[in-house]
């Protein structure tokens, strides 16, 4: 009895200290960042410690931009960390800050983000630490550089009037179309979608096995046809979102979707797979980002089109409604508040948003004077066409504005119920309905109220 | 100590109680050197093993720092996301438990059958080598072997009705392909272990079955299996705790499919989605705490009716 006694008491001493352990562990954990608001930049800094070196995340086609930096700079160490740009709504960028917010260590100093809506939670403290993204108009940056964007560009970031992010390109939805195919069958250029739908028809009848674009990514339904089709899919007012499946818009986009692949018209491969690029010959159109101008047009491994195969039109619309279009991302430069290096975090974001060749890596740059210059030399060179940059700046100024950025991603329901119901040979207007539960269950965990 | 002084007095006595004394002595240095063999173990299992799991039943019991009582598990049990993760990760840790039990100990008694020598040992390489992928590793050759478009063995799926990664990979036909990566991946090294336990039993035994008129199956159903019985314990309780872990294989096939195989298919994956989504770290330990009771109570099943700690 006496031996028992004596284990049972050591065990309990051991599991004491052992809990001890783990409540200071715990505690560790809890610990909060940030303490006086630092008024030249306008928020909490830690110690600044000049010269150090700073921590850039970012993804594989944002390299070149971090490289060139280095080049130019070289008195500012950069420690560059390659990931996937949180693309498809996969997260890293939120899961790699949450356990930095529960370590008390080991942030980034810039984040490049392909996800418009992680403004949403890196403007936001939590679990007791300070927000991650740095406010960069109360002192941070001169408004007088900010002002430099193309307007609209920071609203994606901007929450109660403080931004929390520099867009690196703006991305929004054009026509894009194969020029000798469409003038070989002899067809026009559609302005309106009920156009692009009657090419359809005509298309799959006289030459089947021909496309107008793809739906086999989970960005393209929503942002492409969705949202350049002005449906309300996917709003946010305040802290309650909505999605509404079965208003007119949108029963009209689902239509054209269904309608579409039931004649083959539109395919579901993904644009960035083998399949696609393998019968790319047979693309005749296809709506889409200004970024599908590097990724896919002038990509060796994509579509590889020659000069002036591939003409950039203005956005479709419906007949009669207002002239908007959507938007495929465009990413988003963060600024850490945890850098003890902020005025190189400052040079650092200055280059790669402004430097012309360097800015909007591929796409169009969101800033005013690199969009500028972009647009020229692409419009001299006359690769997309003598109208290109006519065609961009149209598309650019007329982001359909009733789109929501709520701390979620709208590919991930689309991807989870309307992609595998595609491919099972249902249409969209079977599951529209389970889609929109879906967002609105993903909006009520997220913390929305649902209306 | 007291070990050291038995020695010592065995010295003194040495006529009258040898055996009984040098064995004390050696059950001593036995007893320190398997203490060496074992402390590094025990820090590392406190360090990464017991303290997480403290930590995490502070978590899951707490809400900012006070004590919460089960509202981290009533959330979560709420959450429309539980139910179909269970019923997720229940569905593939049956088909692939009951395949890796039954085509182990198959292909196990399969090799061990094999008489040529040369032949034995390479078939056992082979169904070890995939073994030595790591899971995420695995996950990305088994894409390409998944994806119709790029597949060796395209004619395959294609002969199954799938003519795109979207459609191999349905939720319906999901624990089938998840099984098929994690048998793949794991089964070689059972396979192995299953070999070693087969060529423990007594050569006696088998030869008795045999005199006994008992052909290959008779023989393998009444007398191997049946013997074998511990080690098919043990490999069930140690692939049913990987399996309610899943984790890695939906995940990687999430990312590569954008989102098509969701991302909270598993219960692992939705407690990451609290951890790292939503900064609920609180639900996010909940549901580890509640897999760990799971995966206990069904180990402690198999320890009994597999008689594992039986001795013989």
């Amino acid at each position: 009895m006496l031996a028992q006694h004596q284990r049972a008491s050591r065990f309990i001493r051991l599991a004491a200290a052992v809990s001890a352990v783990a409540g200071i562990v715990a505690l560790g954990g809890c610990s909060s960042g940030g303490g006086e608001v630092d008024s030249k930049y306008g928020f909490p800094t830690v110690e600044q410690v000049p010269d150090s070196e700073i921590t850039v995340w970012v993804d594989a086609t944002r390299q070149p931009a971090v490289e060139a930096f280095e080049k130019a700079n070289p008195d500012i160490e950069v420690n560059m960390v390659v990931d996937d740009g949180s693309a498809s709504g996969s997260g890293t960028f939120q899961t790699k800050i949450g356990l930095a917010d529960q370590a008390g260590e080991g942030w980034p100093d810039v984040v490049f983000s392909t996800q418009n809506n992680d403004a949403s939670w890196a403007s936001k403290p939590t679990n007791g630490v300070q927000a991650f993204a740095a406010p960069i108009n109360k002192g941070f940056f001169d408004q007088s550089f900010l002002d430099g964007f193309t307007p609209g560009a920071l609203d994606p970031v901007t929450v109660d009037d403080t931004v929390w992010g520099l867009r690196n390109d703006l991305a929004p939805v054009l026509f894009w179309y194969n020029k000798p195919l469409l003038e070989q069958f002899g067809y026009e250029v559609p302005t309106t979608w009920e156009q692009y739908q009657e090419l359809g028809d005509k298309l799959a009848a006289e030459h089947p096995g021909y496309t107008l674009g793809s739906v086999g990514d989970s960005f393209t339904g929503p942002f492409v046809y969705y949202w350049s089709g002005s449906a309300p899919i996917f709003q946010v007012d305040g802290d309650s979102f909505s999605s509404d499946v079965h208003a007119a818009d949108s029963e009209k986009v689902t239509a054209l979707i269904d309608h579409m692949v039931a004649n083959k018209t539109l395919t579901q491969d993904s644009v960035f797979g083998a399949d696609f690029v393998a019968d790319s010959s047979k693309l005749v159109a296809i709506p889409g980002p200004a970024w599908y101008a590097g990724a896919l047009f002038q990509n060796p491994n994509s579509i590889n089109a020659t000069s002036g195969q591939w003409i950039a039109a203005p956005p479709l619309s419906w007949e009669g409604s207002d002239e908007v279009t959507g938007n495929v991302g465009g990413g988003v430069w963060y600024a850490s508040s945890h850098s003890k290096n902020l005025e190189a975090v400052k040079t650092f974001l200055e280059f790669v948003t402004t430097q012309d060749g360097v800015a909007g890596t591929g796409g169009l740059p969101a800033y005013q004077s690199a969009a500028d210059t972009w647009l020229n030399d692409q419009a001299a060179s006359g690769f997309f066409g003598p109208d290109f940059a006519t065609s961009v700046g149209t598309a650019a100024e007329s982001v359909w504005s009733g789109w929501g950025y709520p701390s979620f991603s709208a590919e991930t329901a689309y991807a989870k119920v309307i992609v595998p119901a595609l491919a099972a040979g249902k249409k969209i207007s079977d599951v529209a309905d389970e889609w929109q539960k879906e967002m609105e269950n993903e909006a009520t965990v997220q913390g929305y109220s649902v209306d | 100590m007291s070990a050291l002084r038995s020695s010592a007095v065995a010295g003194s006595h040495r006529v009258r109680q040898p055996r009984a004394a040098r064995a004390a002595a050696g059950a001593g240095a036995q007893a320190r050197i398997g203490l060496l063999f074992t402390s590094v173990y025990t820090l590392f299992l406190i360090a990464f093993g017991v303290l997480p799991t403290l930590y995490a039943v502070f978590l899951a019991f707490t809400r900012d720092g006070a004590f919460a009582g089960v509202d981290n598990f009533l959330r979560v049990f709420s959450d429309y996301r539980f139910l179909p993760a269970v019923m997720h990760v229940a569905a593939y840790v049956v088909v692939w438990l009951i395949s890796l039990l039954v085509f182990v100990v198959l292909l196990a008694l399969v090799v061990q059958a094999i008489r040529i020598r040369w032949v034995s040992t390479s078939v056992r390489f082979l169904y070890y080598v995939p073994g030595a992928l790591a899971g995420a590793a695995s996950v990305m050759l088994w894409l390409f072997v998944l994806d119709p478009s790029v597949s060796p063995v395209a004619w395959l799926l294609h002969a199954l009705g799938s003519d795109s990664l979207v459609q191999t990979v349905q939720l319906d036909t999901l624990p089938i392909v998840l099984a098929v990566i994690a048998f793949w991946t794991g089964a070689g090294g059972w396979i192995v272990i299953m070999y070693g336990a087969l060529n423990n039993i007594s050569a006696d035994i088998l030869e008795a079955a045999r005199i006994d008129g008992a052909g290959a199956w008779s023989t393998a159903w009444f007398i191997q299996i049946p013997l074998l019985r511990k080690w098919i314990s043990y490999m069930a309780i140690l692939s049913l705790a990987a399996g309610t872990q899943l984790f890695v294989e939906p995940r990687v096939l999430s990312q590569a499919t954008h989102g098509v195989v969701p991302q909270d298919y598993s219960l692992n994956q939705l407690s990451f989605l609290y951890a790292f989504k939503q900064a609920d770290f609180n639900g996010s330990a909940a549901i580890s705490l509640l897999l760990l009771a799971v995966a206990l109570l069904l180990s402690v099943y198999f320890v009994f009716r597999g008689g594992l700690f039986e001795r013989e």
